[in-house]
């Protein structure tokens, strides 16, 4: 793992302050995250919140394990995410879903709306091999680090939420066996197309929806203020995952990359039952223990819905636009 | 150790929840063995990985009657 390429003021300051100045001056100045626009896409105040995220993950190659918590991160990271929660909360929520009086009954409404996307039908019927891997590289950012944000939430827990979410992961990282383990089903998938699996290769050519749509998981699973969001998000997450992935996968089987495949195949099977989990015995249990909390799970519902949408439909706008325009080849990926 | 509990739970509109499973037997007699500790076995009956659930229930009626044929898949 090494430390991304920077691309502003944001991700210059974080970098800087990891691989010179570990106990120099605040990296990363107030003044430079009021200049930030729109939070849920600027690419460098995304990329330099992933890079501090990364920190309480797997850090970096020559970059003192300390500076995890180092304070002076931590006050820039307390910034950034600021303004990130903030852009989060102020996103336009499923009237219908929150007028519901049930989380349960919430959060099915808002999920089942969600047919397969234009997306999930493109991968499956026109994407090239090129097109495919672009998606592969995109989504390396999340599926490297899969349910990795979430066991950071079982602590924050009690009871019947803790004990369902336990049972989520044992079956994301395996059930009990390591060759299962969901994120290495997908580098597997990146290695058969002899593609790196350093996430950090990935993240520094992420665009900032793609980013924003990772780094909202640490945000809600790294404060435990958040976990209602947290467990909000995944509920949302798992539920729009088996029927898209059935086309996913079928698309990989046509395209003849069958390692690929396997990672979304597994998930059409899973992530059936994950859906749920996550919606019964995770968030309808933790919601009968802290009501407070029921807002936050509808609030983390809607993130995970609105910001992989968003990033989804710039990737696919992208390869449609390059298709009318092939000569114009500068076309961004995805932002 | 005392031995495994094996619970089922019904989900609304969806699939039964069984915990503690090793195997199951479709209905064509097949036996299908399974490693996770919580699976989803359909009961509406359209999923294409039978006995598992794969979210057909979920999926819009008429685009799943039309599964290969039609042109809303496209
Ligand atoms: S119950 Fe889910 S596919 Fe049949
Ligand atoms: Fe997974
Ligand atoms: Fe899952």
């Amino acid at each position: 793992m090494r430390v991304p390429e920077p691309c502003g003021p944001l991700s210059e300051g974080v970098v800087r302050a990891l691989t010179h100045e570990p106990s120099g001056p605040r990296p990363v100045l107030e003044r430079a995250v009021g200049d930030v626009l729109d939070p849920l896409t600027d690419r460098d105040l995304q990329l330099a919140l992933w890079t501090l995220y990364e920190l309480h993950y797997r850090g970096f190659d020559g970059v003192d394990p300390d500076a995890e918590w180092d304070p002076l991160l931590l006050v820039s990271r307390a910034a950034m995410e600021r303004v990130f929660e903030h852009a989060v909360r102020a996103l336009p929520t499923d009237a219908d879903a929150s007028a519901e009086q049930d989380v349960v009954m919430a959060l099915t409404r808002m999920t089942v709306r969600e047919g397969p996307s234009d997306l999930a039908r493109f991968l499956e019927r026109h994407a090239t091999r090129d097109e495919f891997v672009e998606y592969l590289s995109l989504r390396a950012v999340h599926h490297l680090r899969e349910s990795d944000p979430h066991s950071f939430v079982l602590p924050r827990l009690d009871g019947a939420a803790k004990v369902a979410l336990a049972e989520l992961q044992y079956d994301e990282y395996g059930s009990g066996r390591p060759d299962r383990l969901h994120q290495d089903l997908f580098a597997r998938g990146l290695r058969s197309l002899d593609l790196s699996t350093d996430v950090s290769a990935y993240a520094e050519k992420a665009d900032g929806a793609t980013l924003a749509s990772v780094n909202v998981m640490s945000l809600f699973c790294l404060n435990r203020r958040l976990r209602g969001a947290a467990l909000g998000h995944l509920a949302a997450f798992e539920a729009t995952s088996a029927l898209p992935c059935d086309r996913i996968a079928k698309g990989a089987q046509r395209l003849g990359l069958p390692e690929v495949a396997d990672y979304y195949e597994e998930h059409v099977v899973a992530d059936a039952v994950h859906e749920q989990l996550a919606i019964r015995s995770i968030c309808g249990t933790l919601v009968e223990a802290e009501p407070a909390l029921a807002a936050d799970v509808l609030l983390g519902a809607t993130a995970c819905l609105t910001l992989d949408g968003r990033a989804g439909q710039q990737a696919l706008d992208g390869w449609r636009e390059r298709r009318r325009h092939p000569r114009r080849t500068t076309v961004r990926a995805a932002g | 150790m005392s031995p495994r509990r094996v619970s089922v739970v019904e989900c609304p509109g969806g699939p039964l929840l069984v915990r503690g499973a090793d195997e199951v037997v479709g209905i064509d007699g097949v036996p299908t063995q399974t490693e996770r500790a919580v699976v989803a076995l359909c009961r509406c009956g359209r999923s294409d990985r039978l006995p598992w659930c794969d979210d057909s229930h979920r999926a819009r009626r008429r685009s799943k009657r039309n599964k290969g044929s039609s042109k809303d898949e496209d």
